[in-house]
Formats: C-alpha cells, structure tokens, sequence
C-alpha cells in the first residue's frame, strides 16, 4: 500500500539501525526514549524495534494509549448509561473489554445491554437516524486524534437536528499529560518520539515547552518501522550534539500548525475540564474535554444520572507505574499470571496499544525478564481476590 | 485507536455532508472530508488526493513530496553504506 510498504523495506531499516549504532558510540551514558503513542509501542513490538536496538538505548512505553488511561470510575459510568432502559450505547471496540469495577461492557452486553462496535462514530449517528424510538449513545474517548471526528459528529447531528443522540465525552489532552510525566520526579528521560497523528491535529509547536521548559528533546514520528528509526536516529543526533529541539520526522502527514480545520471543530464543539481522572496517573489539571453548554443536548452527562464515583484500581496492578515508565510489565506481580489479554485486570493489558499486551502478544522479552517472570509465585485467586472484571469465566 | 491508513479519494458522493468514497488498499469505503476541504481545496478539488483515513474521517492530506524526500534520505543511507561495506 502506498506509503507503508515503502518504510517496512529491511535494507534501508539495517542502513538506519548502523547510524543509530554510530551515534550510540558518541553517547556519554546510556539512555531513556520514551515513545509517547500507544501505536508506536504497538509498532515498537511487532517489528522487534526494541531488539535490533543497542542497549545503550532503553525504549519507555508512555501513557498515549487511550484506552490504557480510561479510569473505572468513567468505565462504570458507560455500563451505568448503557443499562437504561430505551438506550442503543455505540462504541469502538477497543473498548469493550476494559475493565471497570465489576464488569465489562462486553460482559455487560451479554447481561442484556443494547451495546454495539462501530468504526466511526459517524456509524452511531446512523444508528440515531434508524432507531428514531431510541436513545443512542457513542462512548467519546481518544486523544485529540480522535476528537475532530466526534466533533464533526455532533456538528453535524446538531444541522440534521437529530435529539435522540448524544456523546459520552472521555476525551484527553496529550500536551497536560506530557507535563504532569515531565513534572514526575520519578521519571529519568533523555527525549520522547512525539505522537504522529495527535500532532496531525495540534501541529509540533505545542512541544515547544518541552525543549525550552524541561530542556528534552522531541521528534514527531510516523508509524512504519523506518519513521521509528529514523526516529530515533534523530534523537540521537540532538543528543550527542547537545541539541533540544522540536523535529518533525513525520512531515509527510504532521504540519507544524495541525490542521486548522480539525482545530475550530474540536474548539467549536468542546471545552476543556478543569480536571480529569487518568488511570494510573490520577487528577491532571485541563487534561480532559466536555460538551461545551451550546452543544449541550448532545452530552450525555447531562442527559443521563451517571454514578460519577472514582475508583482506586486494584491494589495488585501496576498500570499507573507502567503507564509512567517507572516500572516493566515484567514487574507486575500479575502480569502474565492473573492478568493476560483474555482476563485483563488492568487496562495495558487489553489494548493492543498496551505495553503489557505488546509484551505478552509479541513475548519479547529480555533474559532477565524471562527468569524474572519464571521465578513469579502464580497469583492464586482464591488467596487475593480480584476483580470480576478480570475473568471472563464470570 | 490513533493509527490512520492512507487511501485516495475517487469520487464525491454527498457535497452537503462531504463524504467521498476513498480506496484503501483496493476496499472502497465512504468517509467524511470535512477536515481537509477549505478555501484552498474546495470538495471537488479533492478527488485523486492520498489522505490518512481515522475513524471514517480523512483527517489529513498526505504530502508526497515530503514521502519521497524521506525515501530518498533512506535510499542514499542504504546506498552510502553499500559502498562503504564493499
């Protein structure tokens, strides 16, 4: 297909993996790389990016997957709209299996619930059109990747005047997150590869902060095998050059604006929430976005009685540490044992864009993580309870 | 759930909603290209252009000049350390 088997090809990727080779011999000590994007640890994985890497450089898989960072509190919210009585709830699929308090929404479907996968939320804005009798709700999540096209969808049900739908908005903010990562002191970075298709929409002058304010370097990345390498090859340069800039590998896609377009739908249609519950990674201040008041029939916060609780993940998980870079997937007492794709007890576990998912699917793991996982204790249920959510038997 | 595929628009199918059918890798889909039509690109000026397809919305055009530049630094790389190997 056009412009991805062109950056899969392996002699370029081999050209590329010896630069990168050259330039670890110019490093004063080993360093960190954290990839933000939850598709680039997706990708990272799946072509063994990691392996063919010196060990000088250490790849950290960060918070950007949106689904990993959806609380169980929001989660219980969605089963909680999805169980009214006359309500069509739509999501994307990843989705289904996350786990909240005590269910799923797939669990939920199969309890009764009026739950369907969509691809695009333009698909439950039809399902509106066609059940006129019904409510019909999207379950809103993603980064800004994703909120042009839900903002587009409410635009557009607002011009056809359709009141039998609204939106469940979970969206977050990349640029809050990436402050309260870089406000950790827990956290030890040498540079971050930048989401490639947040920055689709933001443009790179939002990470200008992060060069100028914390002193890291950034490169916008595509997904392919070759836009990581290079990527990385780019990073290195800055580093062994004693530069901290904003650089833009993905400039076949990512302008230094974003598209304007995208923006005013996202600014028309949304507005920022003083605060927003991540998991793992708790309050961040105006990380999160709502319905703005004009679009306010759309919303169904307001449409809805919603539980709003928060809830503490559980205690054997350590997602949030994971989701920071603090801890390997390895580490987790659970990972692999209790907490497997089929029966997820956190959410790294159920996206493919997961770390811990990348890790279990693609089992590449180092050595030491081989001897750490088998000499685990298995995690007997019937010792530490867990959750409901994270077996499917229940 | 952020990943995008690049496809090509072939044809308007509703200029009021601004959906157009795009081929992507040889399926035809019909998605929204309300983010990528403005002044600059009216609707009907998009037919033949790549963009990367997310969630049924064209969210970007894809700029072919700068592809083939980054496969040209890519092609002169492997060819530069070609000639240093032999």
């Amino acid at each position: 297909m056009k412009y991805v088997d062109e950056f899969r090809e392996p002699e370029k990727a081999e050209a590329l993996c010896r630069e990168i080779a050259k330039l670890c011999h110019r490093l004063e000590k080993p360093i960190k790389i954290m990839e933000v994007c939850g598709g680039h640890t997706h990708s990272i994985f799946k072509y063994g990016i990691e392996e063919i890497l010196p060990p000088a450089i250490e790849l950290i898989h960060g918070p950007g997957c949106p689904v990993c960072v959806m609380p169980k509190g929001r989660l219980d919210d969605a089963i909680a709209i999805s169980q009214n009585h006359n309500v069509i709830f739509a999501t994307f699929g990843d989705a289904m299996r996350v786990p909240g308090s005590k269910t799923t929404l797939l669990q939920a479907r199969a309890q009764g619930a009026d739950i369907r996968m969509v691809y695009s939320p333009l698909d439950s804005l039809q399902i509106a059109r066609d059940n006129p009798d019904k409510e019909v709700v999207f379950f809103a999540l993603g980064f800004e990747t994703t909120a042009p096209s839900t903002a587009f969808t409410i635009l557009q049900a607002a011009a056809e005047e359709i009141h039998n739908f609204s939106m469940f908005s979970n969206h977050v903010l990349v640029i809050p997150a990436l402050k309260a990562l870089l406000d950790n002191p827990d956290l030890q970075l040498d540079g971050f590869v930048g989401p490639g298709h947040v920055s689709m929409v933001i443009g790179t002058d939002p990470y200008e902060f992060i060069s100028q304010q914390y002193n890291k370097p950034i490169v916008v990345s595509g997904f392919e095998p070759l836009d990581i390498l290079q990527s990385i090859w780019m990073l290195l340069q800055q580093l062994v050059e004693n530069r901290c800039e904003v650089e833009n590998q993905y400039n076949r896609i990512v302008q230094k604006s974003g598209n304007t377009v995208a923006l005013q739908a996202i600014n028309k249609v949304f507005a920022v929430r003083d605060s927003f519950d991540w998991r793992g990674l708790g309050d961040i201040p105006y990380s999160g976005l709502k319905i703005q008041s004009e679009y306010a029939q759309f919303d169904a916060e307001l449409k809805f009685t919603i539980p709003n609780l928060k809830v503490a993940d559980h205690k054997a998980c350590k997602c949030g540490e994971i989701l920071k870079g603090v801890l390997k997937p390895w580490e987790c007492k659970v990972f692999g044992t209790a907490c497997t794709p089929e029966t997820p007890i956190g959410t790294c576990m159920v996206s493919s864009e997961g770390a811990c998912a990348a890790y279990y699917k693609y089992g590449r793991l180092s050595n030491i993580a081989k001897k750490t996982i088998a000499q685990k204790p298995k995690v007997a249920i019937t010792q530490e309870p867990l959750p409901a959510c994270g077996f499917s038997s229940d | 759930m952020c990943l995008g595929i690049p496809g090509q628009i072939i044809e308007i199918t509703n200029i009021k909603h601004k959906l157009a059918i795009v081929d992507i890798g040889g399926v035809k889909r019909e998605v929204n290209i309300a983010c990528i039509v403005d002044e600059q690109h009216p609707l009907e000026a998009c037919i033949g252009d790549w963009v990367l397809v997310h969630v049924g919305f064209a969210m970007n055009r894809i700029n072919e000049q700068e592809a083939a530049e980054t496969l040209q630094l890519f092609q002169e790389l492997a060819a530069a350390q070609t000639g240093i190997s032999t």
